[in-house]
């Protein structure tokens, strides 16, 4: 549906936009608006709304590594059931199966290099059916969820032309 | 001679008596003042891609910094030819039916230039872009304006445009979806105007500047129609579209006998395109599709705020179907609409651009362009609310 596709799109952009400015972009009405992203929400097409902020403003979130996780695929499961254990630890912000040389890749936020390092040594690598780890940490970060996090200056254009 | 005075007797007639553009003067008084909002701006605010601009340094990489062939580099005029053919449906031959120009600008001097005798009449529909008249004017041609009205959805009455044409027309230009109204032609209409420029053997220049930037369903080009790519110039270019103004370059295709005549005045007037230019614009049609969908978008988004916006505040606004202009009727305000744009610039710092810079008949409108931010948009509405409030007040 158009209406539904064009409300995602905007939310892509700014989770907090209001139903009002939606309809005014859309040509629709701001009631029709607001049921639809009800039901975005009710069928969990939208499964939250969170900021995008600089996240070493929160000392949990100081540290941030990018691990490769290589693991036994188990009998019946395969990959879901380790891959669903280890997103049960808070400290896992994402994880994705992958194709290619590892299995599963896990991001992983800490306070510091040494607990996120705990973090890996004693859970992660311990589970069973992990084969192998291999963690990178991030240095510096220049574009997330879509966004430079340095915009380009807006150059002078001129005001009016033909 | 080093008196301005004694210089100006040296310049041709026909240059002198050239109007400026009623919007330079206007840009001229904008230009004195900090923190206008402009809705006056006929380009996109968006940069350029970032995969156009990655493919344009590359290019000066790998030292591509020489002259072109004079038509342009085969692999952009094959990738045009091939975009024409599945974007429009018209099937042009690189090797002699499409240039690559310096701007549509060149192109449409190109083709007035090779088509205009002193004397020949050219029709184009006002209001409309401000270089079709002076164009002709240039190639002593002499401009034949026909008006199109709000009531018509400012497109081009066929009837109106038959009157017009005498054993004298030469060609009709047309432009939609327009500057300034946003206006575009439906299927009856431009089945009808290609009747007329058969009948009439005329040719027709047809600006596609805008064309992708159709909200609606898109009108064929006149070109595809049966019989009418032997007489239609087909000039477009990647400026709006792609948002590629700065890098000056656009095409025109055409039956071999008109780009041939074209191409021997852009060889000794301008040589060719510049190669980065060329480079990126190949880039564009081979892989700027995504990234020209998602501007479209986000413009079709304003114009629905800034039409709902004009007419919530009392200001009649059609709601174009294509380019990035709206054009409000601001006769209930009981100004002209010089003085609207002059007023509304000096109380409340909004620049618009007064409708009679294109043609007569755009008297009594102004346009407005939102290839601009929504945000400075909504401010530039909430400010142009304000002073209609204020002019009906004082009224
Ligand atoms: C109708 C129309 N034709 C042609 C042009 C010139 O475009 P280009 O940048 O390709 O020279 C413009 C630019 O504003 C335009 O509005």
């Amino acid at each position: 549906m158009e209406l539904k596709k064009q409300i995602l799109r905007l939310l892509a952009e700014d989770g907090r936009m209001s139903a009002r400015d939606m309809a005014e972009r859309l040509d629709s009405d701001e009631k029709t608006i607001a049921d639809m992203i009800e039901q975005l929400e009710r069928d969990k097409v939208i499964f939250g709304y969170c900021a995008m902020f600089d996240e070493t403003e929160l000392p949990e979130n100081a540290v941030k590594a990018i691990i490769e996780v290589k693991i036994r695929p188990e009998r019946d499961g395969g990959f879901d059931k380790i891959a669903r254990r280890l997103s049960r630890f808070p400290q896992v912000s994402s994880l994705y199966l992958m194709s290619g040389g590892f299995d599963l890749m896990v991001e992983v936020k800490g306070r510091n290099l040494n607990e996120v390092a705990m973090f890996v040594s004693s859970k992660l690598a311990t589970i069973d059916g992990v084969l192998s780890t291999a963690t990178h940490f991030l240095l510096k970060k220049y574009k997330e969820a879509g966004k430079l996090l340095q915009e380009e200056e807006p150059h002078e254009r001129l005001q009016v032309t033909p | 001679m080093n008196d301005s005075k004694s210089l100006r007797k040296h310049i041709a007639p026909h240059i002198a008596e050239l109007p400026k553009s009623g919007i330079r003067d206007f840009f001229e008084l904008v230009n004195t003042m900090d923190d206008v909002i402009s809705l006056g701006i006929g380009e996109p605010d968006f940069v350029t891609p970032w995969t156009i601009r990655e493919a344009a340094i590359y290019s000066i990489e790998k030292g591509r910094t020489s002259y072109t062939s004079n038509l342009g580099t085969m692999s952009l005029r094959k990738a045009i030819c091939d975009y024409v053919n599945r974007e429009y449906h018209i099937s042009y031959c690189p090797k002699n039916e499409c240039i690559v120009c310096v701007g549509v600008s060149e192109a449409f001097d190109l083709a007035i230039r090779a088509i205009t005798s002193p004397g020949d009449e050219i029709i184009y529909h006002e209001p409309c872009y401000v270089s079709y008249a002076a164009e002709i004017r240039m190639s002593h041609g002499v401009p034949v304006p026909v008006s199109t009205y709000e009531k018509n959805h400012f497109a081009l009455d066929p009837e109106d445009l038959e009157r017009a044409v005498t054993p004298k027309t030469k060609a009709i230009i047309l432009n939609f979806p327009c500057n300034p109204t946003g206006a575009t032609l439906t299927m009856e209409q431009t089945e009808r105007i290609a009747e007329i420029a058969r009948k009439h053997d005329l040719l027709v220049l047809a600006d596609h500047i805008y064309s992708e930037l159709t909200y609606g369903e898109k009108t064929p080009s006149i070109a595809s129609l049966p019989g009418m790519k032997e007489r239609t110039i087909f000039l477009h270019g990647f400026s709006k579209a792609f948002a590629m103004t700065g890098f000056r370059i656009g095409y025109a295709c055409g039956p071999a006998d008109v780009i041939d005549a074209m191409m021997k005045v852009h060889q000794y007037s301008m040589l060719c395109a510049s190669i980065t230019a060329q480079d990126a614009a190949e880039e564009a049609l081979r892989n700027g599709e995504n990234a020209m969908l998602a501007m479209k978008n986000e413009y079709a988004n304003r114009r629905n705020v800034i039409v709902s916006r004009l007419n919530g505040m009392g200001l009649p606004c059609l709601k174009p179907e294509g380019s990035f202009y709206v054009f409000p009727n601001i006769t209930s305000t009981g100004m002209s609409s010089k003085d609207f744009a002059v007023n509304l610039l000096n109380r409340k710092k909004v620049a618009v651009v007064p409708g009679s810079a294109f043609g007569t008949c755009g008297e009594g409108y102004v346009r407005c362009s939102y290839a601009t931010s929504l945000e400075g948009i909504r401010t530039a509405m909430d400010r142009m609310e304000e002073f209609v409030k204020e002019v009906r007040g004082e009224k």
